[in-house]
């Protein structure tokens, strides 16, 4: 299956104050695949996730170089409206972080704050987020109940459907599963994977094992640089760099 | 093991010792409260063997000390809620709106410089409040409005509105900034504006720490005495407009408790009146418990 280009990132430098996060990252990601950003903790993968739908903007001491393309268009473009850009480019968090909030509301939000009116199409809109994200089942009987009285492992699901909603191009998931049991972690993976037909996915995690498991291609980063980029099978049994297979062998990290 | 460890009766003994003292330290607050209480009460109900209670709390007129007295509160009490109420929608807004300034778009080392200085506003003694109302903002009034006295209601809640809100505002700025950055990141990665962020998620999510800082803020003003009996106007009627001078529940009891005859029906009708004012205080600080009872349940998801 061919996979068109949807992320290009050019030389890209981010740092926070006088810190360096990270240095000099190219790399392309393509639609429809899951992209899987690993390495051991302060790497610089979350930061590099969120410079994709610029939630870094909210650390007012860090500052960006170099070019992120989404089809083609800097996201850091003076011109470009984050608010636009984070709807094409939708979130979930390491966290579970539902609103205090029903649980259609919690879906719905997103919807209304683009200025969604339409009640039928927001309804049907949340049924189908709740239906893809693989919770509709366990909450379609309380749907107008709290938020908070799921589990964690729901709570997350609803996450993922809350950024489904909006329909966004992209997905990014910082550590998804990383705050879940492994049923809950289990069902999140299976989900990934539906997802993919109809999303870009990019997956930051700890989690070898899940890299491997639920990735197409996988980035290994090392002290705010990308070490090595590949296929998922080739990175894992094949790597070409020592320090790559030190890592994915648990020598270090 | 060492030798000189005590024994686990010995050890038990002492626990006991230090909860029984920290049991009787309690008791005693609240036995002092509960007295404080029966005596308002003890002091304020023989009134009502001249007066019913309806002609007390409903009665328009208070002459205290005609021959025959009149004792009827019901201007005093329409005037403390007045004074309360317009305090309240002079100090709520300014309060909350700078609670939400300081807590979200103000930076750090701002945020540090204003705190403290609308905190410290609380600090101010209400006399000298008072006082400023009394002799800046009370000829002030007077002259740009041409009105007969500039201590009136309006100048009153100006002044119980300056008083209340470092309490709003602080407290409801700690309840804003509690708002954990999870759900207002969640609210942001959704394409949500700053300002539509804070409508729909901080703000509902914080409501209860700010209706608690309100109800607290405005039974600050509703038992505030000093400034109301300074600048109020004193006048035991009902008012026909928010220039019109009024006179609260505290600053009668304030300004004639020491010209009653110790035990006289003057006396007992005063009691009775804070018996009022404490039922009013009572109701505010039971609903703002029940508000923060409520909604508790605010916060990030715990797994």
């Amino acid at each position: 299956m061919e996979h068109s280009l949807k992320i290009k990132i050019k030389n890209l430098d981010f740092y926070y104050g006088d810190f360096k996060a990270l240095h000099d990252i190219s790399l392309d990601i393509y639609a429809n695949q899951v992209t899987a950003f690993i390495g051991p903790s302060g790497c610089g993968k979350s930061t590099l996730l969120r410079c994709l739908n610029r939630m870094n903007d909210l650390i007012p001491i860090s500052r960006v170089e170099g070019q992120i393309l989404l089809d083609n268009k800097n996201v850091n473009d003076p011109n470009v409206d984050v608010v636009t850009l984070r709807r094409n480019v939708g979130m979930v968090f390491q966290k579970p972080n539902p609103f205090p909030k029903t649980i259609f509301e919690n879906v719905a939000y997103g919807l209304k704050v683009n200025g969604i009116k339409d009640k039928a199409y927001i309804a049907s809109q949340v049924e189908k987020s709740l239906i893809q994200a693989a919770i509709w089942d366990e909450v379609k009987d309380r749907i107008n109940d709290s938020a908070l009285g799921l589990s964690g492992g729901q709570q997350q699901r609803l996450c993922i459907a809350r950024a489904l909603a909006i329909e966004p191009e992209v997905v990014l998931m910082d550590e998804p599963a990383s705050a879940l049991d492994p049923i809950a972690t289990q069902k999140i993976e299976e989900l990934i994977h539906q997802l993919k037909k109809s999303y870009t996915i990019i997956i930051v995690t700890h989690n070898m094992q899940q890299a491997a498991r639920v990735s197409d291609v996988t980035a290994f980063f090392y002290l705010g640089k990308l070490i090595e980029k590949d296929d998922t099978e080739t990175l894992f049994t094949k790597p070409k760099l020592q320090q790559t297979e030190d890592y994915i062998t648990g020598r270090f990290g | 093991m060492k030798k000189n460890r005590q024994t686990g009766k010995g050890r038990q003994r002492r626990e006991r010792a230090i909860s029984f003292f920290f049991f009787s330290v309690a008791l005693t607050s609240i036995t002092i409260l509960t007295l404080i209480v029966v005596f308002l009460f003890w002091e304020g109900l023989p009134i009502f063997s001249k007066v019913s209670v309806y002609d007390f709390l409903f009665g328009q007129y208070w002459y205290p000390t005609d021959d025959p007295p009149d004792f009827g509160i019901f201007p005093l009490i329409v005037a403390s809620l007045a004074v309360t109420a317009m305090s309240a929608v002079i100090s709520i807004p300014l309060g909350v709106m700078t609670a939400l300034y300081l807590a979200e778009s103000a930076s750090a080392r701002l945020r540090e410089w204003i705190k403290p200085i609308v905190e410290l506003l609380a600090a101010l003694p209400s006399v000298v409040i008072g006082f400023f109302g009394m002799v800046i903002v009370a000829p002030f009034l007077q002259e740009i409005l041409d009105i007969p006295t500039g201590l009136n209601l309006f100048n009153a809640s100006l002044m119980l509105a300056f008083m209340s809100v470092p309490t709003i505002c602080s407290i409801s700025e700690d309840a804003i900034y509690s708002v954990p950055l999870e759900l207002k990141e969640a609210s942001l990665a959704l394409g949500a504006t700053q300002w539509e962020t804070i409508a729909r998620v901080i703000l509902p999510a914080s409501l209860s720490g700010i209706s608690t800082a309100i109800i607290l803020g405005m039974s600050r003003a509703i038992g505030e005495t000093m400034v109301v009996l300074m600048i109020a106007g004193g006048a035991a009627q009902l008012p026909s407009s928010i220039f019109d001078p009024v006179r609260p529940m505290p600053a009668s009891i304030a300004a004639e408790m020491a010209e009653a005859p110790f035990r006289s029906d003057h006396y007992y009708a005063l009691f009775a009146t804070g018996v009022v004012l404490f039922a009013f205080t009572l109701l505010f600080n039971l609903i703002s418990e029940h508000i923060s009872n409520k909604y508790r349940q605010v916060g990030a998801a715990t797994l």
